[in-house]
């Protein structure tokens, strides 16, 4: 089986479904002839055409109005926005638009596409290339929200992605496409094909939306990420030598409640991680949902280690990102914690 | 008669991509000296023909033609000229420290140095500017520190943005330049906005707007473009055609179909296609629309057609996209090296003066970087730490005042 970073991972899931389906189509800034600025619709346009797979006018909103009218004709557009910060001229037709069409027209239409977009930061690339913006997303009813952490996943979620009906927020970790960056600074970086998930098969797989991965299995305490946070957090666990579950969600919604409930009710300890800010994040609705399913389970106060409540701050990068020091420190204080 | 046919896609294609031959036929060009030159004053319904035009004023030999000649003297050109080279010199300094990993990001504006100075030299420094990051030149041409621009780059200690934003999206208000973003295009209605406040107010002053031809798709140029005509907006709205968009020919933003200034004759607001190598026509189709919007005449939209001859950014390779020799076909020449030849046949100016000119911009510039790589360059310095919480609103909420005791700063 080959070794792929994410990537080729994610080039090889758009390949795949542009040879399965001539329903599908790829568009997006940059992305036909030159093949995306991250590459990851490198070489699409030459083998499948110009139709299959081109550049569009810089207009995110245009973008998304545009595919959700090819979805509702029957086709399964896969379109990308460049950097997740710049969803936002879109958030309306996701919002207003996608999310509603199947509700409110009472099934007569609906929206079957998928938004890929590389999001997050530890690249240096200021407040807007760098943003985390799921928990916009994921309080939309109607909008699925996606969020692989390695070249396995991303293929298998991605072509899930593109198979379903109803719309997919695909976040691509840009920290990670190249190697599971784990937030450690200084050293260089593992590049993926050191890992076992860079073991992608050629073909068709899926990996199920709302399907968690436990990637540590642990009975001291449940870790809860995505992402890149995902190896943040192993590495973290690692350093403290924590009897750790560490989940990777994978989607957040559809959200798998049934591996999180069971783990902290294992464990009666939770730990929750997330790159964007804190307040109103994802976090704060893990929390609530582990305190309802899981009060009488809690042995220790749930702890979020989350980005500030600030814009991403270009200078102070490594400041802001939840790296696995502030991981660690949580993971000790919910270990320690006695009623 | 309908013919049974079935309907195709339209994909854009550009005239040349690597190893093709460079092609710019695509360009109306007419000789310099050949558009009109309407009055101020004249109904926008008599000005269609404008958006089709070509206002130039240099000729080929380095002759200041036609209607559109501003009279300008010598120390004006030679303050001009100075601001491009400058720009120029910096741009290429600059690019070799992010190379050299003093910086993350860097962006140059090769071949567009006119499009920034020449208006920035038009305008007064009560009015506002909202400009892309490719039009440090605006900055250049009014002596803004090169310390300052250095130091942001580098998110050292000085930074006068406090190390929060990305290098090169400078703020600058003291010198009429609004807040730059990375967001493309979300400045090109509060340019409207900053101009309906100065009619609201009965000012003067006018707000003056660029925009990548690029990111005319965004609806952010169509609404300011709505409102610009419907309040009569005093505001210069100028469309920047370097031809390219990252790896996007022109025509991916529609300039197959139409040019980028006949964007104005939907809105009824007068539309002017001005040759942007060329500083005496940027300065003069600037000077037009500026006494219009000062007339209270409104609104005008002015694409200066140009070239991007460098990449787009540190972070790209145009021969990935583009003939590699296409930068020595553009049509239009260098708007250095056009307004030098003008200043030299004018009999103000030699290669000597010049070439000292140069020496001296590259001095500045020299000494700049060094001030701030003394100060520190990108993670070898930078504001204290305490600054990430600052600003976020004018005064911090307990989220902030805790999140900076957890970090401890
Ligand atoms: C809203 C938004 N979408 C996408 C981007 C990514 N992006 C940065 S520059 C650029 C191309 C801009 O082209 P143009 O407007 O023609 O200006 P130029 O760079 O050629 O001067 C793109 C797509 C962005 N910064 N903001």
């Amino acid at each position: 089986m080959p070794a792929m970073n994410m990537i080729q991972a994610i080039n090889s899931a758009l390949d795949v479904m542009l040879e399965r389906d001539p329903r599908v189509l790829i568009f997006g800034e940059d992305v036909g002839y030159f093949g995306g600025v991250f590459r990851a619709t490198d070489g699409l346009m030459e083998k499948h055409g110009a139709k299959r797979c081109f550049d569009t006018p810089i207009s995110e909103g245009g973008i998304i109005a545009t595919a959700i009218g090819m979805g509702a004709y029957g086709l399964r557009p896969v379109a990308e926005i460049q950097f997740a910060d710049y969803i936002l001229p879109a958030y309306d037709q996701l919002v207003s638009e996608a999310a509603r069409l199947r509700y409110r027209s009472g099934g007569e239409f609906w929206s079957p596409i998928t938004v890929r977009s590389p999001y997050g930061g530890g690249i240096f690339g200021g407040q807007t290339h760098s943003a985390s913006p799921e928990a916009l997303f994921a309080h939309v009813s109607g909008l699925k929200t996606v969020i692989p952490s390695s070249p396995y996943d991303a293929k298998g979620l991605l072509i899930s992605a593109i198979e379903d009906d109803d719309p997919v927020i695909f976040l691509e970790p840009k920290r990670i496409y190249n190697g599971p960056f784990d937030g450690r600074q200084g050293i260089p970086l593992k590049p993926w094909s050191t890992h076992a998930a860079s073991a992608v098969p050629e073909g068709h797989y899926t990996v199920p939306l709302g399907k968690a991965n436990v990637v540590r299995p642990g009975q001291g305490v449940t870790v809860l990420a995505y992402g890149t946070m995902v190896h943040v957090c192993l590495a973290a666990v690692d350093d403290v030598g924590a009897d750790a579950e560490v989940i990777d969600l994978r989607s957040i919604v559809p959200l798998d409640i049934d591996t999180v409930v069971q783990s902290v009710r294992k464990t009666g300890r939770c730990v929750i991680v997330h790159e964007a800010s804190r307040f109103s994040g994802f976090g704060a609705e893990l929390s609530a949902l582990v305190q309802e399913e899981c009060f009488y389970h809690l042995q220790a106060p749930i702890e979020r280690v989350t980005g500030w409540d600030t814009p991403y701050p270009h200078a102070f990068e490594w400041d802001y990102f939840p790296g696995p020091q502030r991981v660690s420190a949580a993971i000790r204080r919910c270990v320690e914690a006695r009623p | 008669m309908l013919k049974n046919s079935r309907l195709q896609l339209h994909i854009p294609r550009p005239p040349a991509r690597p190893g093709e031959t460079p092609d710019f036929s695509y360009v109306d060009l007419q000789p310099a000296g050949a558009c009109r030159r309407p009055p101020t004053d004249e109904a926008e319904s008599r000005m269609r023909d404008l958006p089709f035009g070509l206002v130039r004023v240099l000729d080929d030999d380095g002759s200041a033609v036609g209607p559109w000649a501003p009279e300008l003297g010598d120390e004006h050109l030679k303050r001009g000229l100075r601001a491009m080279v400058l720009t120029r010199i910096f741009d290429d300094r600059m690019f070799k420290c992010h190379r050299q990993g003093k910086t993350s990001f860097f962006m140059k504006s090769t071949g567009e140095e006119a499009l920034g100075a020449a208006p920035s030299m038009v305008l007064g420094m009560e009015d506002m500017c909202f400009p892309t990051y490719r039009v440090v030149s605006y900055l250049m041409a009014r002596d803004y520190p090169l310390a300052d621009l250095v130091n942001q780059i580098f998110s050292n200690a000085a930074d006068p943005l406090k190390g929060r934003q990305l290098p090169i999206l400078y703020s600058a208000r003291r010198y009429g330049f609004y807040s730059l973003s990375g967001n493309l295009g979300s400045r090109f209605g509060h340019a409207v906005g900053w101009a309906m406040a100065s009619a609201y107010m009965e000012d003067d002053k006018i707000a003056l707007a660029y925009v990548g031809e690029g990111t005319t798709a965004e609806g952010d140029f169509h609404e300011a473009l709505t409102f610009a005509s419907v309040f009569h907006a005093p505001v210069i709205l100028a469309i920047t055609n370097n031809q390219w968009a990252i790896s996007s020919f022109q025509g991916t933003a529609g300039g197959q179909e139409t040019t980028f200034a006949a964007c104005s004759l939907g809105y009824g607001i007068p539309g002017l296609r001005v040759d942007g190598n060329d500083f005496l026509a940027v300065h003069a189709a600037t000077a037009w629309a500026a006494e219009r919007a000062r007339s209270n005449l409104g609104a005008t939209l002015i694409e200066f057609v140009t070239y991007r001859a460098a990449g787009h950014s540190t972070s790209d390779d145009p021969t990935r996209y583009r003939p590699s020799d296409e930068p020595r076909h553009w049509p239009l020449g260098d708007p250095i090296a056009r307004l030098k030849n003008h200043m030299i046949r004018r009999g103000f100016w030699s290669e000597e003066e010049h070439a000292a000119l140069e020496a001296e911009c590259d001095r500045q510039v020299r000494e700049a970087v060094k001030a701030g790589e003394e100060i520190g360059t990108l993670g070898k310095s930078k504001p204290g730490v305490e600054e990430m919480f600052e600003c976020v609103y004018k005064v911090p909420d307990w989220r902030l005042i805790r999140q900076r005791q957890e970090l401890g700063v």
